[in-house]
């Protein structure tokens, strides 16, 4: 069975060839190209990932601009019919101003852009996209943002840890988000949203190849719930 | 040829001009804030106790354009509500 994802890609998208080239090493199947400007996605999507980059510029908020153009609320309602969604570092700020999930990702803590590898430990490996980890595993993942500082409320950090919705925390000292959230899911679980490439951590010569089981998870869930 | 500053249809009701200030939460850590305090300081003034950096939106505004439908767009678009709030000031023509 082949697996159906799409890529989604916005003026200003740099990190979304990686994805799609992701995608097809790990499913074998080529994803579909989607543009920003359509406002409808293919039909049967097992996977849509909102990619990286300076989406529109990040005039006036990383990501805002992005989640109210016509592809996004496509996205938004097949978030909502249960289709997986990957939002990778400014595809995480995307879907935070587009509602998708909690918080917002502000100006890291230190000023500076932050470009480098990161250790990260995989807080829950039950989830859609985490399955193929095992709990409290240590993977390195390449960072390479300026807004990646996350923030939330006590009482949605609290309803997160609680209810298991933090996916990936860093391991060392990152952006200064908040209880060293790298990455979380929606309340229904088939929507991720994380600032670390998994894209860029797939094959031997990227020097990690920690990111494929990501991938991974995603198709055996597919074919799992088939 | 019409050029590029060429003047708005003014038939269409007078406009007016609005203000919204964006800042942050009371408690929302803001590092462009900090930074930009630090560079105050390090140009000799003193007495500066602390610096939030916000946003300031110019609207032209038709004045049919009701106080609802400005808080809309302050609330959907201009100001994230996770982390900020907004102010809305109408300034007259």
């Amino acid at each position: 069975m082949a697996f159906r994802s799409a890529v989604i890609t916005f003026p200003g998208s740099n990190c979304d060839r990686d994805m799609a080239v992701a995608l097809e090493q790990v499913s074998s199947t080529a994803p579909h190209r989607v543009w920003h400007g359509d406002s409808d996605l293919p039909d049967g999507l097992d996977f849509i990932a909102v990619p990286g980059g300076f989406s529109y510029g990040d005039y006036l908020r990383s990501g805002a601009m992005a989640a109210r153009s016509p592809i996004m609320q496509a996205v938004i309602a097949a978030a909502g019919k249960g289709v997986p969604v990957l939002g990778v570092c400014n595809g995480f700020q995307i879907l935070t101003e587009a509602g998708l999930l909690p918080g917002a990702l502000m100006r890291n803590a230190g000023i500076r852009f932050v470009c480098k590898e990161v250790a990260l430990e995989v807080e829950n490996s039950q989830s859609l996209f985490t399955s193929a980890y095992s709990a409290g595993q240590v993977i390195r993942v390449p960072v390479a943002h300026h807004d990646g500082n996350y923030f939330a409320d006590e009482a949605t950090l609290d309803r997160l840890e609680g209810e298991g919705r933090v996916a990936f925390r860093y391991a060392e000292i990152c952006n200064g988000s908040a209880r060293d959230i790298a990455g979380v899911l929606n309340e229904a679980g088939n929507v991720l949203g994380m600032m670390p490439h998994p894209e860029r951590a797939i094959e031997a010569a990227h020097g990690s190849s920690d990111g494929r089981a990501l991938f991974e998870s995603a198709i055996r869930g597919l074919v799992e719930s088939a | 040829m019409r050029g590029r500053g060429a003047a708005p249809d003014s038939t269409k009701g007078s406009s007016m001009k609005v203000r919204v200030h964006v800042s942050l939460k009371n408690g929302v850590l803001d590092p462009q804030g900090r930074a930009i305090h630090h560079a105050i300081e390090g140009l000799g003034f003193g007495g500066v106790k602390d610096v939030r950096a916000g946003r300031l939106f110019e609207l032209d505004v038709d004045e049919s354009v009701s106080d609802a439908q400005l808080d809309d767009m302050a609330s959907k678009l201009l100001a994230n509500m996770v982390i900020e709030n907004y102010r809305i000031e109408r300034v007259g023509a």
